[in-house]
């Protein structure tokens, strides 16, 4: 397929997936503070800043907003059109690379994501979202999972599919590893993490609601929320459909799907990647992990995965993008009869 | 007398009104129904006004929802806006649409013989048909593409022409349109709005279908491949996402069945193209073009242009890869060269034209130029190479500023310029104001297929200009479309 449609694809499914993760981040830390008492200022930026610092985009953050409160960081996270990872402006993103290749994508998902885009941008998703926010992000899972119901369900298996895979399971690792991150603060350098108190362990179940991983977490572990159990299913579980060693071995099939080549060899430096990427997670233990420091870990995990993304446009969408001068030069010279 | 036809029904959605002094579509100067319009009058008087409000709010939702729009050039927001739709279709009986076909097919080939004769012998000229003067100062008229063969002799392979009806019910063409004609989506779209909104009607009247319009165009396109190539690539080669007809654009690639381009997407090697793809550079054969020649490649025509392919019309040249339309066909849009396509119908076919031009007058003639000047307030006129209803003046309307100002551009310019008198376009009833029918201004853009044989959508677009008054149809400015049905008898 063209290169060009090949990366609107994987675009559109990375901004879909994007916009999900920060629904259910923003919706999950909005009610979490409804079960604590005596929110100061101090105890909510404390609350709210770390999901922007998570996100990476601290700095930007601080251009347009002198504090970090609530309706500050909730306006940054879901509206702002000047951030561009905003809950809006990656659906919008989305929508706009999804209307470049509409020829690619069925006619029920094109109406499902535009459906959205209209909903998002309207008035009365505002007024939802003064009312109930809750009811806001709702709509805007229910249309996510929708449009991934769609895809599963209508689209052909052909190599944009595989491209639209990759996409999702990179951006959902990516995700799944900033939510964690979320809460590195209270968590020694390196080493095991000590008990926690119960505030503390609200948060890090409110980092499992965040992934919708609450329940399949509790049949695993018990009712007991600890820092190191989380992490280890988030990190380390190979069923749950969120944890960053399940987004990674899908990465890695839709990549290999991609190029045909079998199991257990390689054709390109993405697969590389992301093969090893996949080795390592299977073969980790937690405490290596923490030995290494949550935070470290977790950085260390994003670079790969953009390097991934990286090595992927490498081989499949850069084909050496000439300049137009350059590319008139070529002609010229190979229009010449003498 | 007449009054009863209508008194049964209790809740009338479709009333009458009076045609006035304009040939009206449905209604008799009398107030009759015409016979071809009967059934669906029946339908509509059949309708309460809720129930027809919810038809047509449940296809401007489906319109919507499909992105079934078009972007206006200069809207701020660069908004999409759906192409308003009317749910009372244009009507043609069986008889008058063979006529209009036969008209349509003598004209594209009329104009496919001329371009031919342009770029190659110039017959037509050396024979004093057409002054040298307007092909050579032809905004479009590329001489580079002289003595070259274009593959299968064709120039125009899809081409809409402009059809107009007067006061007295006579069709004229009012302009052809020989580079890229959008509206086609349209057609196919609004008829699968209507088949949805009013299923048991279809059954009942019998009107011929449009749907195999996208397997004829690829029918058209694989013709026209260059020689030996068992299986040729085709694609279509848009500007990009942000042009008007976008829509258009895709749904056409994606009803063929074919890749959509944009220039970046290809490649020219040792002067033939090449797509590029995920697994590398695949070979391309027949591209149909939505791009105006001034843009296609950068080495041969506008230098900033960032739209086309370096090196495509060498690879034309060369023979690998065809176009369609052909490079040049611009010169036929000019409409300078319209005033003379009677001329090339009898100098070519030795035929009367079987449908009239609008009378036109041309700037440049000075007993032409006298007679405009001096009714300035009473004529349209067109710049020779401007579309989209725009660079128009429109006597009977215009203030007197507006009429001076055109004064100064025929005597600046006068080649490019013609001038017709105003015509009352036929009218149609149309829903407006959100509560009633009155009669607005439709114009017809059939759609022209030239491959091995000539094809002709049934029909085509019917565009209304729905500000009151107002004769502009153009979606750009003001204007709406409805489904055209053409029918297996003549009732």
């Amino acid at each position: 397929m063209l290169s060009r449609v090949a990366n609107c694809l994987y675009w559109m499914s990375r901004y879909i997936e994007r916009a999900e993760n920060t629904a259910r981040l923003v919706d999950t830390n909005l009610q979490l503070l409804l079960d604590f008492r005596n929110l100061n200022e101090q105890r909510l930026a404390e609350h709210w800043l770390p999901i922007v610092q998570a996100a990476g985009d601290e700095e930007a953050f601080f251009k347009l907003h002198p504090k970090a409160t609530a309706a500050a960081v909730t306006e940054f996270l879901v509206f702002q059109p000047e951030n561009p990872n905003s809950l809006v402006q990656s659906i919008c993103q989305a929508r706009e690379n999804a209307r470049m290749v509409r020829d690619q994508i069925t006619f029920e998902l094109w109406e499902e994501l535009n459906r959205l885009y209209l909903f998002v941008r309207s008035p009365r998703a505002r007024d939802l979202w003064r009312s109930s926010p809750s009811e806001f992000f709702q709509e805007v899972k229910a249309s996510s999972l929708h449009i991934i119901g769609i895809t599963y369900a209508t689209l052909l298996r052909n190599e944009g599919w595989y491209f639209l895979q990759a996409g999702k399971f990179i951006e959902r690792a990516d995700k799944t590893s900033r939510i964690l991150d979320v809460r590195y603060q209270t968590l020694p350098e390196k080493g095991m993490p000590t008990e926690v108190s119960q505030a503390e362990a609200l948060e890090w179940s409110a980092i499992l609601r965040s992934c919708s991983a609450l329940d399949s977490y509790k049949s695993l572990y018990g009712a007991d929320v600890t820092p190191k159990s989380v992490s280890e299913f988030l990190i380390l579980n190979g069923d749950f459909s969120r944890s960053i060693l399940f987004s990674a071995n899908f990465l890695d099939q839709a990549l290999r799907r991609i190029s045909g080549v079998p199991e257990g060899r390689l054709s390109n430096d993405a697969e590389r990647l992301a093969g090893r990427l996949v080795a390592e997670l299977r073969f980790s233990t937690i405490e290596e992990v923490f030995d290494q420091g949550l935070h470290n870990y977790l950085d260390v995990l994003q670079q790969k995965l953009n390097d991934i993304g990286y090595a992927l446009f490498q081989a499949y969408i850069f084909q050496s993008f000439s300049s137009l001068e350059e590319e008139i030069l070529v002609q010229q010279e190979e229009q010449q009869q003498q | 007398m007449n009054g009863t036809r209508y008194g049964s029904c209790n809740l009338r959605v479709l009333k009458r009104y009076a045609p006035e002094s304009f040939f009206d579509e449905m209604y008799t100067a009398a107030g009759e129904v015409r016979p071809h319009y009967r059934r669906i009058e029946q339908c509509f008087t059949g309708l309460n006004p809720e129930e027809f409000a919810r038809k047509r709010e449940a296809v401007d939702l489906a319109f919507l929802r499909q992105g079934i729009t078009f972007n206006v050039y200069g809207d701020s927001q660069g908004t999409e806006r759906i192409f308003p739709f009317d749910l009372v279709p244009r009507i043609i009986p069986h008889r008058e649409w063979e006529h209009l076909e036969r008209g349509l097919a003598q004209r594209i080939t009329a104009l496919n013989l001329f371009l031919h004769d342009l770029y190659h012998e110039q017959r037509i000229v050396k024979d004093g048909v057409i002054p040298p003067f307007y092909i050579l100062s032809g905004k479009h008229f590329r001489r580079e593409f002289v003595n070259f063969s274009v593959p299968k002799d064709i120039y125009i392979h899809v081409c809409g022409s402009d059809l107009i009806r007067g006061a007295d019910g006579r069709y004229m063409v009012l302009e052809d349109n020989a580079r890229c004609p959008s509206g086609v989506s349209y057609v196919l779209e609004n008829r699968r709005a209507m088949k949805r909104t009013f299923p048991g009607l279809f059954e009942q009247v019998g009107v011929q279908p449009v749907d195999h319009y996208p397997q004829e165009l690829l029918k058209m396109l694989q013709y026209i491949a260059p020689a030996g190539v068992a299986d040729p690539t085709v694609v279509l080669l848009t500007p990009g996402a942000y042009n008007s007809a976008y829509f258009e654009h895709t749904y056409l690639a994606r009803q063929m069945g074919i890749e959509i381009v944009e220039g970046r997407d290809l490649l020219v090697r040792d002067a033939r193209v090449f797509m590029r793809t995920t697994k590398g550079l695949q070979p391309v054969h027949v591209i149909y073009r939505r791009i105006d020649d001034d843009f296609i490649d950068p080495t041969v025509f506008r230098r900033d242009s960032m739209l086309g392919v370096p090196g495509l019309v060498n690879a034309y040249r060369s023979g690998n890869v065809s176009l369609a339309n052909s490079i040049g066909t611009g010169i036929a849009d000019d409409k300078v060269m319209y005033y003379f396509v009677p001329k090339m119908i009898k100098y070519y076919l030795d035929q009367e034209p079987l449908i009239d031009n609008v009378p036109t007058f041309l700037a440049n003639e000075e007993k032409d130029r006298k007679y405009i000047l001096e009714n300035l307030d009473k004529l349209v006129v067109k710049a020779a190479n401007e579309s989209g209803g725009y660079g128009m003046l429109m006597g009977p309307h215009a203030t007197k500023e507006e009429i001076s100002l055109f004064r100064k551009k025929i005597e600046e310019d006068p080649r490019n310029y013609i001038a017709q008198p105003m015509i009352s376009l036929s009218r149609h009833p149309t829903y407006v104001n959100d509560s009633e029918f009155e009669g607005r201004h439709v114009d017809l853009r059939p759609f022209i297929l030239y491959g091995e044989k000539i094809v002709i959508v049934p029909g085509g677009l019917t565009r209304v200009a729905l500000r009151k008054g107002s004769l502009v149809v153009n979606s750009s400015q003001g204007g709406g479309s409805k489904d055209t049905w053409v029918l297996y008898g003549d009732e």
